[in-house]
């Protein structure tokens, strides 16, 4: 990802105290113009107040906002060139759809033909076009999330807040609104932040992600270096799953590193450098879908592309997950450690291959392990 | 073989005999003397014990009695006076209670609902030295010279507006008026185009609920009024002292008529804005 333009969204050293509670510690973000940005995190990590306080609804306790090069802390959510669709939606009940989109134009004083066009354009945006006269309590919980759409899109904002945005809708309709609200980005060419706790929800909308946790930035990156390089356990475990194995840094090269752990039999073999502490505690991690499993073999085991010994491991399967398109294992290593492995069932018949106290054995690529320092 | 009598779950109240005995009770005792009194209003007889036929005759009497009917159009325009400022008062209190923290809150709330609890005869009392010491004038031009009345009246129904405004301000989300300030309202537009709306039903159960306790209210009435205004029920405790006329009936039944048509309007209203807030 190349964004070479300058940001267009900045919180700098921004800090928000509570009393003596910080919920917001020091954080510094740039977001640039017409990114799918999120800040994703668990529940009273601060991502939230961190939305609120651009859209104005909280004052930082120290530090600034910059929205495209000018400081916003002193303007009232209602003069910011930002909207936000709430996480309860906040539609008017007791306006008609068409009332609750032109609100935002009616208070600052649009002409009334100019709020007709500017209305209708905006709900046909959102497939709402024929809903005008429909009350919020006639709607499902999808169609009036698109009010709400519509309604912060009609005052044409630099930036839209998205807090929660899928959490109040079923599991099918989330599906199709995560594809509709990246749609609508590209099409709208708004900034969009969302705030979420949700890791797929983040994965699959945003072109970049802040997790954040304790108040603190864990990491920015765009979703595929989250997952894959992970800067620390908290990312690596917030994000998707993982097996992490506590170790030393054994040998650490420009082109290759290994990482020797009580828990595996042979070291741990990676096909790139970490500039890691020598002979210092480290931590690797592997993704479960990475191992590959199979029943043991009378011969040991060897991985495609590391040393004899390096990349390998074997165990009992203690619990089997069967999830359709995948099945999960969870295998006790001979050291008595217990990971996780997915294997998808590519044949119809693949699952019915491994089962309980099935002895295993497990290898993986040396791209596969990362190591987190932290 | 007979067939067994389903019985009761512990919570049927409803379904024990001497519950349901004791419930009938308590109910002729409460209403057997307002259903006499109505009755006895269409009777057609000058004295109010002897029934001797259905008649309209002190209805009629009622209306042209012009000392009655100066009384009963004093209560009507007290109560109007009343409902209004204290539909403002209660609104305003109601919405600062919600809205604001401030120093000695805890005070103010129960300064608020003391109107409520204090017996009425104190705070008539209490109204009539109060107006005593201030020497309120007791000769203007009516409708100045229901003044003090009105002020009483309004002490003791607004209270009740703001209980009422408090109860339905719970039911509104916050995220609506973060919403229509995010969209560029000012707190006034807030206040006219998301908070009144929603307070729409509570303020209209308010209105009726000061309207019937100013239409009713006789003890504070008593002791504040200025010697020449009389209101309604003024008016028929002076009658009785003479006789109980049957006149006295009905007027007394055009009174009950009037202030349970109000609350039941009332508590409708209120019924279903519990339902529409969900």
């Amino acid at each position: 990802m190349t964004i070479l333009q300058k940001p267009f969204i900045q919180f700098r050293n921004i800090t928000k105290k509570y009393g003596a509670i910080k919920a917001v510690d020091s954080v510094t973000l740039d977001i640039y113009e017409q990114e799918f940005f999120c800040l994703l995190g668990p529940s009273g990590c601060g991502k939230t107040t961190l939305m609120r306080m651009l859209a104005g609804f909280e004052v930082p306790t120290e530090g600034q906002i910059l929205l495209d090069g000018m400081d916003v802390s002193n303007i009232p959510p209602n003069k910011r060139p930002i909207n936000m669709v709430f996480q309860s939606y906040a539609v008017f009940p007791h306006m008609t759809v068409f009332d609750n989109v032109a609100y935002g134009l009616k208070v600052t004083g649009a002409a009334k033909a100019d709020i007709h066009t500017k209305v209708t354009e905006a709900l046909s945006l959102v497939q709402l076009s024929g809903f005008e006269d429909r009350k919020p309590d006639q709607m499902s919980g999808g169609q009036r999330q698109r009010v709400a759409l519509a309604r912060a899109l009609v005052k044409k904002p630099k930036v839209l807040l998205l807090d929660e945005p899928l959490s109040a809708l079923d599991a099918k309709l989330r599906d199709q609104m995560r594809l509709e609200l990246v749609k609508l980005q590209e099409q709208v060419g708004i900034t969009f932040i969302m705030v979420t706790h949700d890791q797929d929800e983040a994965l699959s909308m945003a072109s970049r992600i802040a997790v954040i946790n304790k108040g603190v930035v864990a990491q920015i990156s765009t979703p595929r270096d989250l997952y894959e390089q992970p800067s620390s356990r908290f990312v690596a475990d917030f994000i998707g799953s993982v097996n992490v194995f506590e170790g030393k840094l054994h040998i650490d090269e420009p082109s290759h590193a290994a990482v020797v752990t009580p828990d595996m039999p042979g070291p741990i073999y990676m096909d790139h450098g970490v500039t890691g502490p020598e002979d210092g505690q480290v931590w690797a991690a592997i993704r479960p879908e990475k191992i590959m499993i199979e029943k043991a073999a009378e011969t040991n085991t060897k991985a495609p592309d590391a040393p004899e010994g390096h990349n390998t491991a074997t165990g009992t399967i203690q619990a089997i997950a069967y999830l359709g398109d995948l099945s999960l294992y969870e295998v006790r290593l001979d050291s008595g450690k217990i990971i996780k492995v997915t294997r998808p069932n590519l044949g119809r018949w693949d699952a019915q291959d491994l089962t309980w106290d099935d002895k295993v054995s497990m290898t993986w690529e040396a791209c596969s392990p990362v190591v987190l320092l932290s | 073989m007979k067939s067994a009598k389903p019985i009761a779950a512990p919570l049927e109240y409803t379904r024990r005999t001497s519950l349901r005995v004791w419930v009938g009770g308590v109910l002729v005792f409460l209403y057997t003397p307002l259903l006499a009194l109505m009755i006895f209003s269409f009777n057609n007889s000058k004295y109010a014990v002897v029934w001797k036929g259905f008649s309209l005759q002190h209805y009629i009497k009622f209306f042209h009695d012009e000392d009655l009917m100066i009384a009963f159009g004093n209560s009507l325009t007290i109560a109007f006076f009343s409902t209004i400022v204290s539909l403002v008062l209660g609104v305003i209190s109601g919405v600062l209670m919600w809205r604001f923290r401030f120093p000695l809150k805890g005070v103010v709330e129960g300064a608020l609902s003391l109107p409520i609890v204090v017996p009425e005869i104190c705070m008539g009392v209490a109204m009539l030295i109060f107006f005593n010491k201030l020497e309120f004038a007791d000769d203007y031009y009516w409708p100045f010279s229901l003044m003090t009345i009105i002020l009483a009246h309004i002490t003791f129904s607004f209270p009740f507006v703001t209980v009422v405004i408090r109860a339905r301000l719970t039911s509104f989300n916050r995220e609506l008026e973060e919403g229509a300030k995010d969209l560029g309202a000012s707190e006034f537009q807030i206040f006219k185009d998301i908070l009144v709306p929603h307070l729409t039903p509570a303020i209209v159960a308010g209105a009726l609920l000061a309207f019937t306790l100013s239409l009713d209210d006789f003890v504070i009435t008593f002791f504040t009024a200025p010697p020449d205004a009389i209101t309604f029920p003024v008016k028929i405790y002076s009658m009785l002292r003479f006789s109980v006329t049957p006149e006295v009936n009905a007027a007394s039944t055009i009174l009950i008529v009037l202030t349970v048509f109000l609350t039941a309007i009332a508590l409708r209203i209120q019924s279903r804005n519990q339902i529409s807030a969900h």
